[in-house]
């Protein structure tokens, strides 16, 4: 399904000089009454590919929805690109530049072309000069495999084009790390492959990735590590190797049979 | 790919009903001739539910049909007959001996038309026009009132048609420098400088906008950066002000025509364009303002909006043109038409308001959250992402209380201002043309202007809608 073998290894020798891009410590959070996120703490360094997996609704999609502020954490220390999350807006608007995210509806801006959505946050929020912001647009499309449907709008590209814009238009921002919230639960089968490719080649390039998604083939090929969360705990991590084939956790073991079961 | 073939296919395996493998494609043919071209759209729109003899019960509906769309094209026909029989055929178109209302009267009441005529009386409507477009400004000076209305049929047509260059330039004008030129050519300025205020909204106006400055140089940052933006953009408008006042307060020579003398279709146009105008970014600012998570700014966009929804607008106007001169202090008197308009656009900015955050709310939460995570700031995100879809899917709204707020400005005849209507009425007053038809070729013209006006509104906003299709 997934293009094989991604050099893993090479790249974390590479980081020796392990800049942290991501680290959480004692972070909580609640909806309401209930404890969404129970004290996670993570470190991420520069390169690393994550893939955080779990039954629905035990908090992955929240864990990284903290990490740019589309959440609010009430508890623990967040910093993201060696800037504290905190209240103040101007530390959010920073580490959202340098964080590109892609959501499981796209959320593509249907009024604008391609092209025009993945030149505006550059141009409003980098103040790119035009030109150059075109150009990187059509870099980005281009490397994603779309560049002959720029003048085109969301509307009229299928779900698998359009995630692979949404993957465009952040990296337009040229980001430090890039979140995937479950970019492919939304696609047809037969589209996940070519917006699972277009992420391989984006880890190959050495892309910082924490990735919410079930697609299994995927953490096996690229991950670094697999962070397997339940009822808003970080549950076990690991190398997929040694988590896919020997799961410490009853729950990671119940969680695996059920996903792998069939 | 796919080639015309015989619609012949065969089962490959005779025994087993539920096995097919298909042979060869079935061909790709044209549509029926009953569902395609004219007579397809006749067949679909008139005659489907009228040709169908197969069985007694529909033979019977569809001769009930045949019988009912005859019924309903007749009364149509004679109707539209009737009205053009009125306005066109029967109707006076002269008056060469100057006879006025003798022109229009039959035998029976005195005149040479024949017993039992109907008809418009246009000579009448012709002696009235200026009345009906101009009230009572003075004849010399309409040239100034016809002027104001070219430039701005000039500059919204400009704006209006697409492949014209410089739109957004000409835009800024019709926004800007054209209402401080309306203002002038109407009333005929020179309402004396005062150095005083003038010079208070320049100073006000530069030691803002250098605040502004100074949060795009870097030197104000954390929470008081956005304070500072709105600061720099605050700062215009009182620049702005303080234009208009100059502007309005230099002496350019002109005879001065007071409000009182205005009337007609330009008290008409006056009031609706300057509604419209403010109350859109004003509707804009309060829809978001009641969404927004600042709650003095919710809280305050709520008072205002259920205050001025929960007002009929004839207590607003009422209030406007009794109430407020008995709390001025004396001698300050505020020009009545003056106090009409901010009344109606207050009153219209509410339910702008209303409307727009309709849209507001149809919005999906993931557009706030892709503009949120590329690093849009909120005004960004509003402004490029989720005004121009919001405003897009309530445009019908919009324009329905657009074309509503026309219409409503007939209401400012009740304090004392001659509207289209309030002048078309005190011309059917007029005993020098009394007749019978007077009143009908007087209603008729005012239902045409209003007519003409809001069906463009109308057919511009379709147009618009279907340009902002993005096939979503």
């Amino acid at each position: 399904m997934v293009k094989t073998s991604v050099a893993r290894d090479d790249n974390k020798k590479n980081s020796s000089d392990e800049t942290v891009v991501v680290s959480m410590e004692h972070v909580n959070k609640w909806f309401g009454q209930f404890h969404v996120l129970r004290d996670i703490n993570l470190r991420v360094v520069k390169g690393e590919r994550i893939v955080v997996c779990g039954p629905s609704g035990s908090g992955k999609s929240t864990l990284i929805r903290c990490l740019n502020r589309l959440e609010k954490h009430q508890d623990g220390d967040i910093n993201v690109h060696g800037i504290e999350l905190n209240n103040d807006v101007k530390n959010i608007d920073e580490i959202r530049r340098e964080v590109g995210m892609v959501f499981q509806h796209f959320n593509l801006f249907p009024h604008l072309s391609i092209i025009e959505n993945c030149m505006l946050a550059p141009i409003w929020v980098r103040k790119t000069p035009r030109a150059e912001a075109e150009e990187i647009a059509m870099h980005f499309l281009t490397r994603v495999k779309i560049p002959e449907q720029a003048l085109k709008y969301p509307g009229q590209l299928s779900g698998g084009q359009q995630q692979r814009v949404a993957i465009a238009r952040a990296l337009c921002m040229q980001p430090q790390l890039m979140l995937f919230d479950e970019p492919t639960s939304a696609l047809d089968p037969e589209m996940i492959k070519e917006v699972l490719d277009t992420m391989v080649e984006l880890a190959e390039d050495g892309m910082t990735m924490i990735c919410v998604t079930h697609e299994m083939g995927f953490a096996r090929k690229v991950a670094d590590r697999v962070i397997f969360m339940d009822e808003g705990q970080i549950i076990e991590q690991n190398e997929p190797e040694a988590f896919f084939n020997n799961p410490q956790s009853d729950r990671t073991k119940l969680f695996l049979s059920q996903i792998l079961g069939h | 790919m796919v080639s015309n073939g015989t619609r012949k296919e065969r089962a490959t395996a005779t025994n087993n009903e539920s096995a097919f493998i298909r042979q060869e494609d079935a061909p790709i043919l044209p549509p029926p001739i009953t569902s395609a071209g004219v007579a397809g759209w006749l067949n679909d729109n008139i005659f489907a539910s009228m040709l169908d003899f197969s069985t007694l019960g529909a033979a019977v509906k569809s001769i009930l049909m045949a019988i009912f769309t005859a019924f309903v094209a007749y009364i149509f026909f004679d109707q539209v007959y009737g009205l053009l029989d009125f306005a066109i055929f029967s109707a006076v178109w002269q008056d060469p001996e100057e006879q006025k209302r003798q022109v229009c009267w039959t035998i029976e009441q005195g005149g040479k038309l024949p017993n039992g005529w109907h008809g418009a009386c246009w000579p009448y409507i012709i002696a009235k026009t200026k009345f009906i477009l101009y009230g009572a400004y003075p004849n010399e000076s309409l040239w100034r009132v016809n002027s104001t209305y070219l430039l701005g049929a000039i500059l919204l047509v400009w704006v209006m048609i697409d492949r014209l260059p410089y739109r957004k330039l000409v835009g800024a004008v019709l926004l800007t420098i054209y209402p401080i030129f309306a203002t002038v050519m109407l009333t005929g300025g020179g309402f004396g400088l005062s150095q005083f205020s003038v010079g208070v909204n320049t100073i006000i106006g530069l030691a803002l906008i250098s605040l502004g400055r100074a949060g795009k140089m870097g030197w104000i940052t954390g929470p008081f950066l956005d304070l500072s933006k709105m600061a720099g953009v605050a700062g215009w408008f009182f620049i702005f002000f303080a234009a208009a006042l100059v502007s309005v307060g230099v002496d350019f020579d002109l005879s001065k025509v007071d409000t009182r003398d205005w009337g007609g279709l330009l008290i008409t146009l006056v009031v609706a364009t300057t509604a419209i105008v403010v109350s859109l970014p004003l509707g804009i600012l309060l829809a978001l303002g009641r969404r927004s998570s600042l709650p003095v700014a919710r809280t305050l966009s709520i008072i205002f909006i259920e205050f001025w929804r929960g007002v009929p607008l004839i207590t607003v106007l009422f209030m406007a043109s009794v109430m407020i001169p008995l709390f001025m202090p004396e001698g300050v008197n505020f020009d009545s038409l003056l106090r009409a308009l901010i009344g109606v656009t207050l009153w219209q900015s509410a339910y702008m308001a209303e409307v727009i955050r309709g849209g507001l709310q149809a919005i999906d939460k993931g557009q706030y959250e892709g503009a949120d995570a590329v690093g849009l700031s909120y005004w960004q995100s509003m402004r490029l992402i989720i005004l121009p879809q919001a405003l897009t899917r309530v445009l019908p709204g919009i324009v329905n209380t657009i074309i509503s707020v026309f219409k409503d400005t007939s209401l400012v005849s009740i304090v004392g201002l001659f509207d289209l209507l309030g002048a078309t009425q005190a011309t059917i007053a007029d005993a020098a043309w009394s007749t019978p038809v007077q009143a009908s070729t007087g209603y008729l013209v005012v239902a045409l202007i209003f007519f003409v006006f809001c069906f463009g509104m109308s057919r511009y906003s379709m147009y618009i809608e279907r340009k902002l299709d993005r096939g979503h």
